[in-house]
C-alpha cells in the first residue's frame, strides 16, 4: 500500500518523484517501458525555455518562468549537464519585426528578465552564422539547454536513493477505487495507493479514462528532428528560433550541452505511437533551419529522431485535481515548455499533496548525485581513478572517450541500464559521430556479461528490440 | 623519445612499423586502441587480401599476421590496448591504458588511425528508429568476432565493399539477402566483389535506387525501395516493398581525424582527410599519415603500400631534415573527385611522384592526363576501363615536375578511336 502512485517516469513524474521524496510519504513510480525517459523526454530539442513565449496567465507561461529559475541550481546539485546559453528570436521581414515586440512585451509581461531587442548588427555580432538576411532579434540571456535524459535519470535516482520505488516493465490496464483506495492493475502486478499522480504523457486522458470522466483530450503531435556532429557546434552559441506562428515555437538550431547541434522539430499530427520520421518532415527542417543558418551542413548529419508533444484540447498545461475522480492528481498537456517547467509542476503535486495531507520532511534527504565523467578530470585524478581501477584506462566509446569504467559504474546506480541505449543515455556511450558503429557491440557484450543475458536477449532499447538472432554456424556449412 | 609513435595498428600502422624499422629507425613505437594489432582486418575472414603484396590471397587476419610475425623479432614497441587522446605540432602524443595517463614524445608521429562507416544520420533515411538498422562492418563484427548474427532478412543499402562482403557472408550464415540497393548509377564497390558476392548468389542489385522508408515498431519489418532520378529523388510509381528484419548499411566511410583537427593539422575537405604533400607529410612538420585516415583506399595492400612511403618520409625526415625551396598545388579537375597529395615540395627527393585519386564515374577507353599552368599536357597514362570504386595511381617523373611553375592538374578524358 503506497501514499502516492506516479504512473510514467518521464521527466514530470520524475520530477514529481523527486519532490515527493523529500517527504515521509510512501510513493510508487509505474512505468511501462524498461527505463525511464523512453518517451517525449528523450526526443525533444533539450531546451529550458526563457518564458517570453507563453500566453500571459497561463499555466504555461507560470510553471515556465518557476522552473527555468530553479534549473540551474537542481542540475548543479544533481550533477546534470546544464549551460545557460541565451537565445535569439530571428526576424526576417518586417511582421516579424513586430512579432518581436510583441513577444517583447508578452516576456515582460510572464516577468522575464534581461529580454532586449537587437538589431541586425548587434544579431551578427552575437551570432556571425545567422544568415544575412535577418533583419533583428529578441534576445533572451536567461534560456538555457540541459541534457533531457539525464535530467530525468538524476530526478529518478534521487527520488530512489530517498525511497520511491520504481517499478519498469509495469503498463497500467486498470485503475478503480474503493474505500478511498485505489488499485491499480498493470500487465505485471497489481498496486494500491491513496493518491494517484497521473504523468503518462500522451496516454494521460486514457490513464484518466480508466477511472474518470472524459475531461479533456490529449493527441499526439509529432516533431522531427537532426542531430549534428559537434563539428557543426561553431555555427551558434545560442538557441535560435524563428518568429512563432500558430503551429508553435517553430523549428529551432540550438547548440546541446554536448557540443553538438539540434535542429527541429517540424509539427504534424500523428498517432500515439508513431515515431517515425519521414521524408517530408525532414525536409522542412533542412529548409527551415537553413534560412536561420545557411552554412549548416547536412552532411554532418549523425541521427534524425522524431518526438511527439503531448497536445491538450485546452491549449494549456492541465496541473490538477481530477474533477471526476478524488485524490487523482493530472498533469497532462506537457507539451513545450514542458521540460522547462517540469521541476515547477513536481512543485505544484507536492504543494496539492500538503492541503491534502500533514507532510513532514525526512531529516536524511540525499539531495545531491555525483557520477564520474572521466574526460572531465585532471591528469592526477586520471591516474588516481586508473590505479584503483584499470577500467578507467580503457576506451569503450572513442568518439564521446567514454571508459568501460563509467559504463560499469551504471550498473551501480539505483536505476541501471537494461539496453544498449540506455548505457547511452546514462553515459554517452554511443552518443557521437559514429554512432555506436564502434562502441555497440563492446557495450552488448558488457550488458550480456553484466545481466546475465543470453546473446539473443541483448536490447538496443525498448522490449522487442533484440539485435542478434541467432549464432553462426562456427563453419559448419 | 620515440623517433617514430605510430598511431593505430591496422594495415597503414603495422606496415608503417615494419618499414620504418626496416629503414633503419631505432625506437618505433606503434600504438593500437584495441586489445589485438590488426584492426579491422581482424573481422574480415573472407579472402583477397595481399594479392598484390604478398602475391597469394590471404584473409584480413592472415594479412595483419604477415606484418605482425616480422614485428615480433624487431626492435618496434608495441603498446597495444591503449588510446591516443591528442597529438600537437610538438609531436606530444598523449596516451590513457591501464597504467594511466602519460604523456610520449617523438622525433616524428604517423597517423594511421584509418576510418569510420557512415552512417543512416548522414543519409538521413526516413522512418523508424526501431532496432535491425546496422553499418555493415558493426554486423561483420558482431558475425566474424563475436559469432552472432544480426538477422535473417536483409537487405542491403549502399554498394560499399563491406556491404557486398556482408551479402555473402549473411547469406553463407543461412540469411536471406533479399537485395542490394544503390543510389548511385554505379557501384561503390570493388567489380570483383559484385561479381563473387552478389551475382554468384544472386543477389540482385539495383543501381539507381534507395531506401525511401524503413518501417516496423521495436524491431523494423519492412523497407520501401524507389527507383530514382539523376538528382537522386524517388520517382513515383516505381517503388518496391521488402519485408525483413536489418537493413546493413555500406554507404561509404569517413577518415577518422579527430585527433588530427584538434592537433590543427589541415584537413582537405574533399577527402576528409589531412591535406598532404608528395611524401605524406602533413600541414605540420613531422606528423605523417597513411591509409584510410588520408584517403579511403580500395585495397589493404594499397593501403600497406601509401604507408610504407610515409614510414620512409618519417625515417628521411628525423635522419636528413630536408629542407624545400618551392611548392606547387596538385588541382583535380572535372572528373576527377579529389587528388593525393593536394601539393608537391620542390626539390623532390625521390625519382617519382605517385599520384592517387579517384574518378566520378566509370570509363572505358580514356586517358589519364596530367596538365601543366599552361595546358601543355606533361604526362599522359592510356585506361581500358576505370570505375569510381577503384583507387587511381599514377607516377610521374620528378625531372617533368620540377619544371613546372604553380600547379598541376589531373583530368580523365575518354578516347574516341575508331
Amino acid at each position: 500500500m503506497y501514499d502516492v502512485i506516479i504512473i510514467g517516469a518521464g521527466v514530470i513524474g520524475a520530477a514529481t518523484a523527486y519532490c515527493l521524496s523529500r517527504y515521509n510519504l510512501k510513493v510508487a513510480i509505474l512505468e511501462a517501458q524498461n527505463d525511464v525517459a523512453c518517451g517525449t523526454t528523450k526526443a525533444n530539442a533539450a531546451l529550458i525555455h526563457a518564458g517570453y513565449d507563453a500566453k500571459p496567465g497561463s499555466l504555461m507561461a507560470k510553471y515556465n518562468r518557476e522552473g527555468s529559475l530553479m534549473m540551474e541550481e537542481l542540475c548543479k546539485k544533481l550533477d546534470v549537464p546544464y549551460k545557460r546559453n541565451g537565445s535569439l528570436v530571428l526576424a526576417f521581414d518586417d511582421e516579424n519585426l513586430e512579432t518581436l515586440k510583441v513577444l517583447l512585451d508578452r516576456g515582460h509581461q510572464n516577468g522575464i528578465e534581461g529580454l532586449k531587442i537587437l538589431n541586425k548588427e548587434e544579431t551578427k555580432k552575437m551570432e556571425p552564422y545567422v544568415s544575412d538576411e535577418c533583419l533583428g532579434s529578441l534576445y533572451a540571456p536567461t534560456a538555457a539547454i540541459v541534457s533531457p535524459w539525464e535530467l530525468c535519470l538524476a530526478l529518478a535516482e534521487t527520488a530512489v536513493r530517498n525511497g520511491v520505488e520504481l517499478f519498469l516493465n509495469n503498463r497500467v490496464e486498470s485503475i478503480s477505487k474503493e474505500n478511498d483506495i485505489f488499485t491499480v492493475i498493470t500487465d505485471k502486478d497489481t498496486y494500491h495507493s491513496k493518491y494517484i499522480v497521473n504523468a503518462a504523457g500522451v496516454n494521460t486522458d486514457t490513464i484518466h479514462e480508466m477511472i474518470g470522466e472524459k475531461e479533456f483530450t490529449i493527441s499526439a503531435n509529432k516533431g522531427q528532428y537532426y542531430l549534428f556532429d559537434k563539428a557543426q557546434g561553431y555555427l551558434t552559441t545560442k538557441t535560435l528560433f524563428p518568429c512563432p506562428s500558430t503551429k508553435g515555437k517553430g523549428c529551432a538550431v540550438t547548440p546541446t550541452v554536448g557540443g553538438n547541434l539540434v535542429i527541429g522539430p517540424d509539427s504534424s499530427p500523428c498517432t500515439k505511437d508513431d515515431l517515425d520520421t519521414t521524408a517530408e518532415g525532414l525536409m522542412f527542417v533542412k529548409k527551415a533551419s537553413s534560412r536561420m543558418v545557411p552554412k549548416l551542413d547536412f552532411r554532418e548529419n549523425i541521427r534524425n529522431f522524431a518526438g511527439l508533444r503531448a497536445k491538450c484540447d485546452r491549449d494549456d498545461f492541465i496541473v490538477e485535481e481530477s474533477k471526476s475522480v478524488r485524490n487523482f492528481f493530472n498533469l497532462a498537456g506537457i507539451a513545450s515548455p514542458g521540460l522547462s517547467s517540469s521541476i515547477a509542476i513536481g512543485n505544484a503535486v507536492l504543494e496539492w499533496l500538503k492541503s491534502k495531507e500533514k507532510l513532514i520532511e525526512k531529516e536524511n534527504f540525499i539531495d545531491s548525485r555525483k557520477r564520474i565523467k572521466f574526460m572531465s578530470l585532471s591528469d592526477e585524478e586520471k591516474n588516481e581513478l586508473i590505479k584503483k581501477n584499470p577500467a578507467y584506462g580503457r576506451i569503450i566509446c572513442r568518439c564521446e572517450l567514454i571508459t568501460e569504467g563509467e559504463i560499469l559504474e551504471t550498473f551501480n546506480t539505483p536505476i541501471p541500464p537494461v539496453s544498449i541505449d540506455g548505457v547511452k543515455r546514462r553515459v554517452k556511450a554511443g552518443m557521437g559521430r559514429c554512432q555506436g558503429g564502434f562502441c555497440g557491440e563492446k557495450v552488448a557484450m558488457i550488458l550480456k556479461d553484466k545481466l546475465g543475458l543470453e546473446y539473443d536477449e541483448i536490447l538496443q532499447d525498448k522490449k522487442g528490440s533484440n539485435i542478434l538472432f541467432n549464432e553462426a554456424k562456427g563453419g559448419q556449412y | 623519445m620515440f623517433d617514430l609513435i605510430i598511431i593505430g595498428a591496422g594495415p597503414a600502422g603495422l606496415s608503417a612499423a615494419v618499414s620504418a624499422c626496416e629503414a633503419g629507425m631505432e625506437k618505433v613505437l606503434l600504438i593500437e586502441r584495441d586489445k589485438e594489432l590488426g584492426g579491422i582486418l581482424n573481422q574480415c575472414i573472407h579472402n583477397g587480401f595481399g594479392l598484390h603484396l604478398f602475391k597469394e590471397e590471404l584473409t584480413g587476419p592472415e594479412f595483419a599476421g604477415r606484418f605482425i610475425e616480422q614485428l615480433k623479432n624487431s626492435r618496434v614497441e608495441v603498446m597495444s590496448d591503449t588510446m591516443v587522446l591528442d597529438i600537437n605540432e610538438n609531436h606530444d602524443v598523449h596516451v590513457i591504458n591501464g597504467n594511466g595517463y602519460q604523456c610520449l614524445h617523438a622525433k616524428s608521429v604517423l597517423l594511421a588511425m584509418g576510418c569510420r562507416e557512415r552512417t543512416r544520420g548522414a543519409i538521413a533515411t526516413p522512418g523508424s528508429r526501431g532496432a535491425g538498422v546496422y553499418t555493415a562492418g558493426a554486423a561483420q563484427r558482431y558475425l566474424n568476432m563475436d559469432g552472432y548474427c544480426v538477422g535473417k532478412r536483409v537487405v542491403i543499402l549502399g554498394s560499399g565493399d563491406i556491404g557486398l562482403i556482408m551479402a555473402r557472408r549473411m547469406t553463407l550464415e543461412g540469411a536471406k539477402v533479399l537485395a542490394c540497393v544503390e543510389i548511385n548509377s554505379y557501384s561503390a564497390g570493388l567489380q570483383r566483389n559484385i561479381k563473387q558476392c552478389l551475382e554468384d548468389f544472386d543477389i540482385p542489385l539495383y543501381l539507381s535506387h534507395t531506401i525511401t522508408s524503413i518501417e516496423g515498431n521495436d524491431r523494423i519489418e519492412r523497407v520501401r525501395v524507389s527507383a530514382v532520378d539523376s538528382k537522386f529523388n524517388p520517382i513515383e510509381g516505381t517503388e518496391m516493398v521488402f519485408e525483413c528484419d536489418t537493413v546493413l548499411l555500406s554507404v561509404g566511410l569517413i577518415p577518422e581525424n579527430e585527433i588530427s583537427k584538434k592537433a590543427g593539422i589541415v584537413i582537405d575537405p574533399k577527402t576528409r582527410g589531412p591535406l598532404v604533400y608528395e611524401n605524406m607529410e602533413t600541414s605540420i612538420p613531422g606528423i605523417f599519415c597513411a591509409g584510410n585516415v588520408v584517403q579511403v583506399h580500395d585495397l589493404a595492400d594499397n593501403v600497406a603500400l601509401e604507408a610504407k612511403k610515409a614510414a620512409l618520409a618519417a625515417y628521411d625526415y628525423v635522419t636528413n631534415s630536408p629542407t624545400y625551396v618551392r611548392e606547387i598545388e596538385v588541382k583535380n579537375i572535372p572528373n576527377v573527385t579529389y587528388t593525393v597529395p593536394q601539393h608537391i615540395r620542390l626539390p623532390l627527393r625521390n625519382k617519382l611522384v605517385e599520384i592517387s585519386f579517384r574518378v566520378n564515374r566509370t570509363f572505358s577507353k580514356c586517358r589519364i592526363e596530367v596538365i601543366d599552368d599552361k595546358d601543355n599536357v606533361i604526362a599522359k597514362f592510356s585506361r581500358d576501363y576505370i570505375t569510381p570504386g577503384e583507387l587511381q595511381k599514377i607516377n610521374i617523373l620528378s625531372d617533368v615536375i620540377s619544371k613546372v611553375e604553380e600547379r598541376i592538374s589531373v583530368r580523365v578524358v575518354e578516347v574516341n578511336d575508331d
